[in-house]
């Protein structure tokens, strides 16, 4: 009882392992992490994990610059003239289109747009099992589908090597960001994030509202200088003077944008589909269609744009459950495969050592695993400066220790060596794995 | 008590290299150990609404009734059609808050969000009342990506002690 250091281990505790001062310290340092922190895809996250954005921004900023320009130039140069001599109205207008084009904009950018969060080891060992694999000889296994029937119509699932599981329909794994995105429609470099499931209508009413903004201003640009021409002053410099430019390249695009999106909502496809020729009559043998349409234009719109809104599955300001910090020799003992091992840097090597030490004995001396568990076993590993990056690869090894050790060794018997190669067979693949382009 | 103690108190040089081992066997002793986890999978039959497959698990089959499983995972479906129903409310409140320039789901709790609540209390009550004492937990589907609905299975500690 007196000097004992396995003494600290409280058995009603959930996180137990003995635990030096300045373990104890750390694990101080690390009880505030949330689970945004040790998010495995490439998003990075603002006010603690309230916004959520791609890794590159894109042209955001681009975007967001040339609506407040544009709608700057037309308030400064045209709205007094137009005030005048036709109504009070066009400023008032013209205010309303732009904050809700800049609102829907904003809520587009930072909004999660349906990701998946990744399976957890279990999860990707339980799938493992179910998959019938014929023990093939070459290194990188065979890709993965599954069929299913969706209103009497064959869907095929495939398998993501990146998120470790069957991808859900209309569910796609977008590259950009390295992660899986329900609904995937595509990723946006001007929005600067994917468009799915959540930010599909915010996306929709982005480029309505930008379509009538723009349309506005064209219009009330072409009034102003046909009166001005009219009362006789240069045309070269009504024309210099409006943002008639801006708007006359604009218009087309974002006019031609929401007519196919709108085409899209009413036949409840997504941009990802639509381009691949999923259902359509040339690809499809039978007579069949999109199993997802209620066939019917109204109940599709309303389905996509007003229906009830998804909540965010990922849970980025949640809080990762404790993890004990573990002694440094026993990484020693923890042998990483040797591809891993090439493709890290020096840093990614140690973290995963410490990661995987720490693992083993997270899940030997942890019995209730608390509801919170996250998929990505955390921990009080030094994530890069960026937090969203982490280090994918880390995150894999960590989790391929997991499954080995994640349960009491009477598990352990009962499902034995087939899923462990099969595992390593997978991270064998390394960090290319996640990005293969299935057609 | 006392016998953990003994287990624990091995000096602390000794404990390093063999550190997993004696977890192990600490573990055994002192809280009742996963056995292994179950899931059950998405149906996707009607859609890509949120649905669980009620084909009753062969793991379970020496814990729990098949009726019982049967009826948690329909209440689970029927909840979750539930928040995801298309009706005239969903879409009033989907109308309301394009207006709003969507600034409204900002103070106001979505009618998903307020089912998700009672989803989770009901299985914070089914866990209480049938599955603990059988040695099983649910797990809130939400956790895991509304993916699969996580059973664990737990061993049962009048078992023993040794591994």
């Amino acid at each position: 009882m007196k000097n004992c250091e396995y003494q600290q281990i409280d058995p009603r505790a959930l996180s137990v392992s003995p635990m030096s001062a300045q373990n104890r310290a750390e694990m101080k340092a690390q009880r505030s992490r949330r689970k945004w922190e040790v998010f495995p895809g490439k998003n990075r996250f603002f006010c603690d994990g309230r916004i959520i954005v791609a890794r590159q921004s894109g042209v955001l900023p681009l975007t967001l610059g040339l609506i407040v320009v544009t709608c700057g130039l037309f308030f400064a140069f045209d709205c007094p003239f137009l005030v005048e001599h036709l109504t009070v109205f066009i400023p008032v207008i013209g205010g309303v289109l732009f904050l809700f084009a800049v609102i829907s904009l904003l809520r587009t950018s930072f909004t999660d747009p349906g990701i998946l969060p990744r399976a957890t080891p279990e999860e990707a060992a339980d799938i493992e099992k179910q998959i019938d694999t014929s023990g093939s000889s070459t290194y990188r296994p065979p890709p993965r589908t599954k069929e299913i029937l969706i209103n009497q119509q064959v869907v095929k699932l495939k398998y993501c090597f990146t998120c470790k599981m069957f991808r859900p329909p209309r569910t796609s794994h977008c590259s950009l960001c390295d992660n899986c995105v329900e609904r995937f429609d595509h990723h946006c470099p001007w929005v600067g994030n994917c468009v799915g499931k959540r930010n599909y209508r915010f996306f929709y009413s982005f480029i309505i509202s930008l379509s009538f903004l723009t349309s506005f201003i064209f219009g009330c640009v072409v009034t102003h200088i046909t009166l001005r021409s009219q009362e006789g002053k240069s045309l070269i410099q009504a024309i210099q003077e409006s943002p008639l430019v801006i708007c006359f390249f604009s218009i087309w695009s974002i006019l031609g944008l929401s007519g196919f999106h709108t085409y899209l909502v009413a036949s409840n496809l997504t941009t990802n589909e639509d381009i691949k020729g999923s259902w359509s009559s040339k690809r499809c043998t039978e007579e069949s269609g999109n199993p997802y349409s209620y066939n019917n234009i109204i109940t599709n719109c309303c389905v996509t744009l007003c229906g009830p809104m998804p909540p965010s599955l990922i849970d980025r300001r949640g809080f990762v459950p404790l993890v004990e910090a573990s002694p440094a020799a026993s990484a020693t003992e923890i042998e990483l495969p040797p591809f891993l091992a090439k493709n890290d840097s020096n840093m990614c090597t140690r973290s995963t050592k410490d990661v995987l030490a720490r693992m083993v004995h997270a899940f030997d001396s942890r019995g209730l695993c608390p509801p919170g568990t996250p998929k990505t076993t955390p921990v009080g590993v030094e994530v890069s400066s960026s937090p969203s990056a982490g280090c994918p690869l880390f995150s894999r090894s960590s989790r391929k220790r997991d499954s080995l050790h994640s349960s009491n060794p009477a598990f352990r018997l009962a499902s034995p060596s087939p899923s462990l190669s099969r595992n390593t067979m997978i991270l064998g693949e390394g960090p290319d794995v996640g990005f293969i382009p299935i057609p | 008590m006392k016998l953990e103690r003994r287990y624990a108190c091995a000096p602390a040089s000794d404990r390093i290299p063999s550190t997993m081992a004696e977890t192990h066997s600490l573990q055994d002793l002192r809280q009742p150990a996963v056995s292994s986890k179950v899931f059950v999978q998405r149906d996707y039959g009607s859609g890509t609404i949120s649905k669980f497959q009620t084909k009753f698990p062969s793991e379970l089959e020496s814990r729990l009734d098949k009726q019982q499983f049967d009826e948690t995972i329909q209440t689970l479906n029927n909840l979750y059609a539930e928040a995801e129903k298309l009706g005239g409310k969903s879409y009033l409140e989907g109308c309301l808050a394009c207006l709003t320039a969507y600034t409204i789901f900002l103070c106001m709790e979505t009618h998903y969000e307020k089912v998700l609540k009672k989803i989770s209390r009901y299985i914070k009550d089914q866990n209480e009342k049938i599955y603990a004492p059988r040695g099983l937990l649910l797990t809130d589907p939400i956790e895991r990506g509304l993916r699969v609905v996580e059973i664990t299975i737990y061993e049962d500690r009048s078992i023993g002690s040794g591994r």
